[in-house]
């Protein structure tokens, strides 16, 4: 069956979607946003080996016989990754407005090229 | 009908992901983030997540969103239009990206009742947990396993925020009463 396969696929396209944004892209809020796309495929990837077929939510209903519930590991596991992953989202925002401060761009190349005339001048300095 | 459903989100959430690497616009990329999420939350749900979706609508599309735009506001412009790139990081992306596809082969097809992550451990937490005399007694399994047999993992969650909280304070300078001097 063709379809039996088909979520993973999906979730890989994304996930090269996201890896695509933050290694080809040298702005810093794009890179991010590329991560936490990664980030939300991880997610579905989890999600979808959790399900079962026929399956209802992990929620006991009571007095009900011979239910198919669905894995609740997978989604106790995301639960805790979404709020980590929100957590380093924020972190990443603040370096990203503190390098704007310093350099006055959010341009990696561009950084990186400030740096190289930097250090190349500290160099010069050292040497005169 | 929910195969249906399956396949729509999932070729939707291509469509906005594609069109997010390709936009220069950032208040435009981070609006289509907050979509992506949406759609995510939405397909959570029919893969039977309900704990997972309410919480990615909440902070993934919701919460994520604002720290987005307020970095922005902060920031406050477009992304540069590049020179002529590199075909590296596409070369690297689609060997990646067939590498793992390679690995999928073997994976079981989606909602198999006899896959091996549902074979272990499941079917004792989902007996035992939940109902008058069960170990913890929510009917909720994700609840009973986050809060109870996993309860030292959340409270370590606990401290992986409140560390996050310190640095973002740290890196911004909030709280401080000198204002740094402006350069100008």
């Amino acid at each position: 069956m063709i379809y039996g396969l088909y979520n993973y696929w999906v979730v890989i396209v994304l996930m090269m979607a996201g890896f695509y944004c933050v290694i080809a892209r040298a702005n810093l809020i794009k890179k991010l946003i590329g991560l936490s796309i990664f980030q939300t495929s991880v997610f579905l990837l989890f999600i979808s080996m959790g399900k079962k077929a026929g399956g209802t939510a992990p929620i006991l209903i009571e007095g009900a016989e011979d239910v198919i519930y669905s894995n609740p590991l997978p989604h106790v596991l995301i639960l805790t990754a979404i709020v980590v992953g929100v957590a380093t989202t924020a972190v990443g925002l603040a370096l990203v407005v503190r390098i704007n401060e310093e350099f006055g761009t959010i341009e990696a190349d561009e950084i990186l090229e400030m740096e190289g005339e930097a250090k190349l001048k500290s160099w010069r300095d050292n040497v005169d | 009908m929910i195969v249906f459903i399956d396949i729509v989100l999932l070729t939707l959430l291509v469509a906005t992901a594609i069109s997010l690497v390709r936009l220069r616009n950032l208040i435009a990329t981070i609006m289509l983030a907050g979509i992506f999420s949406l759609l995510s939350a939405c397909l959570f749900m029919t893969m039977d997540a309900v704990d997972v979706a309410f919480t990615e609508a909440a902070v993934g599309a919701g919460l994520t969103t604002v720290l987005m735009l307020g970095a922005l506001v902060l920031i406050g412009r477009e992304e540069k239009v590049p020179g002529k790139g590199s075909a590296l990081p596409l070369v690297v992306v689609l060997i990646t990206g067939f590498v793992l596809i390679y690995g999928t082969m073997d994976m079981p097809y989606f909602g198999s009742p006899d896959a091996p992550i549902h074979q272990h451990l499941v079917d004792r937490y989902v007996e035992k947990s939940g109902g008058p005399d069960g170990e913890v007694g929510p009917p909720n399994v994700v609840t009973s396993v986050l809060a109870s047999y996993r309860g030292y993992d959340t409270m370590g969650e606990v401290a992986v925020i409140f560390t996050a909280a310190v640095s973002v304070m740290l890196l911004l300078g909030v709280g401080f009463a000198t204002k740094r001097e402006d350069a100008s």
